[in-house]
């Protein structure tokens, strides 16, 4: 915005958005790129050390469960969140992220108690996930049965 | 500012009996750590759960300035009081533990200040001693507006982050020539600028705040230069700067006098971005800091400029743009 020009109601959103601090994307992305990668790498070396006990499909569920069950761990230490908080993306994108999504609302609403507590809040930021993926995979299949091979 | 009536009541005779402060941890880390009466070890305050511990914050708060002012529980006639909770609970089931008549009052983080004009207004109106208290809990706060508190996800840098603690003000009808005493105190009216981004409260904010300050200028012909400070509740360090501009263009320069309690209550290193919000802050700071330095004479005419954003998550969702009002207390010493 120019210099001098009244700030309005009618062009203040515009003003704000030039005023605010942005969040730096170069860095939200290395971070990003670097702490998911981490995670992928450390989910790679579950498929290999259980590939030396189950085949290659047992071994990637497996590797799968490893990941979650240690996201959910953090969680309840208070550490996932503090990565999250630099690495973004990189956290929330991996299966962890989804494991801390579900367990996070899981610890907050406890002190409601087990049914309208952790029963009821448990999806409050998984379930759209859960919603949109179902609703998206069902019109992917139809998609790929009508036109796909 | 394209609309003006004048909104300023004059108090004769409310004088502050005491100040007294109850923060939590991160709080008394932060700026003003040894200012608070109270700090909490933890954020649980011995109880299981974060809004039990809000509300024992309040109990504490309210019993530790009656004590401090050395008055008794049956002294107090009226309580007047709130917080960010859905229903006011911390602030109202605090209150049953007293005999006085109880005004559960909601204006966000605005609410502090609007305790004190309503607690002034009410001296006027024949009670001697009304208790005025506002407060906000951090963990409490952030899952019922934004997200569980373990959930990792990026913060924007124009969040605040959410004070944790009470401020409770004695006030009295009586009081002698050293007193300190809220002289003025104008309304905020609800000023909504369109701003969408719940993250970025102080800029919701400081169209409110802009209001009700030249409001007050206008109505007391006043400058900002007659004041020795200016302190907003929580605009952060974002909005403070968009207010200077806004006030400029209405032809006051609030630059030299204006801070924010928000804004001042942590250091850099806390990464809270732009600062604290959230009812605490300006309770906080002017029970445990500007009233000290206006009884010691550093001070001898303030402005206070309470903050409030008055969205719920329910009107978020839905889509609607973030009102805010501002309500402002003068106090003398």
């Amino acid at each position: 915005m120019e210099a001098n020009k009244e700030i309005t109601r009618a062009n203040y959103k515009q003003y704000v958005f030039e005023k605010m601090p942005k969040s730096s994307h170069w860095k939200n992305m290395l971070w990003a790129f670097v702490v998911g990668g981490t995670i992928c790498a450390i989910g790679q070396a579950f498929i290999f050390l259980y590939s030396l006990w189950f085949n290659m499909q047992d071994a990637s569920v497996l590797a799968s469960a490893t990941l979650v069950f240690i996201a959910a761990m953090l969680t309840g230490f208070g550490v996932y969140d503090v990565i999250g908080r630099f690495a973004g993306a990189g956290s929330t994108i991996p299966i962890t992220g989804f494991s801390n999504a579900v367990v996070s609302p899981a610890l907050e609403f406890r002190a409601e108690g087990y049914i309208y507590g952790v029963g009821a809040k448990m999806f409050l930021v998984a379930g759209p996930v859960i919603v949109n993926g179902v609703t998206i995979s069902v019109i992917v299949a139809l998609l790929t049965l009508l036109f796909g091979g | 500012m394209d609309y003006y009536k004048k909104r300023t009541l004059n108090f004769a005779n409310s004088y502050i009996a005491e100040g007294y402060t109850v923060a939590g941890p991160k709080e008394n880390d932060g700026r003003y750590k040894g200012f608070f009466d109270f700090a909490l070890e933890d954020d649980m305050f011995a109880q299981n759960t974060f809004e039990r511990a809000e509300r024992k914050m309040f109990e504490h708060a309210i019993e530790g300035a009656i004590g401090k002012a050395n008055l008794e529980e049956s002294d107090i006639e009226a309580i007047v009081a709130g917080d960010l909770l859905n229903q006011i609970v911390s602030a109202s089931f605090a209150a049953k533990k007293h005999h006085a008549g109880f005004l559960g009052i909601y204006n966000a983080c605005a609410t502090f200040a609007e305790s004190l004009i309503v607690g002034s207004a009410m001296l006027s109106n024949g009670l001697e001693h009304v208790l005025c208290a506002a407060g906000s809990h951090f963990a409490t706060a952030e899952r019922q507006y934004r997200f569980p508190l373990e959930l990792g996800v990026l913060r924007s840098p124009v969040t605040q982050w959410t004070a944790t603690g009470v401020g409770a003000t004695v006030l009295s009808n009586k009081g002698d020539g050293k007193s300190v005493r809220i002289t003025r105190g104008t309304l905020g009216r609800v000023v909504d600028f369109g701003v969408m981004d719940a993250n970025n409260m102080g800029a919701a904010m400081a169209p409110s705040a802009c209001d009700t300050l030249v409001t007050f200028f206008r109505d007391t012909e006043t400058q900002p230069s007659d004041f020795d400070v200016i302190y907003t509740g929580d605009l952060g360090k974002l909005g403070s700067d968009i207010l200077m501009d806004l006030t400029a263009q209405e032809g006051y320069d609030v630059s030299k006098q204006l801070h924010d309690c928000g804004a001042s209550l942590y250091w850099d290193e806390q990464q809270t971005y732009q600062g604290g919000s959230g009812a605490a802050c300006s309770a906080l700071v002017f029970n445990a800091v500007l009233l000290g330095r206006l009884r010691r004479g550093e001070y001898k005419r303030i402005l206070l400029a309470g903050t409030g954003a008055l969205m719920s998550p329910t009107t978020y969702f839905q889509g609607d743009s973030i009102p805010a009002i501002t309500h402002l207390v003068e106090v003398c010493a």
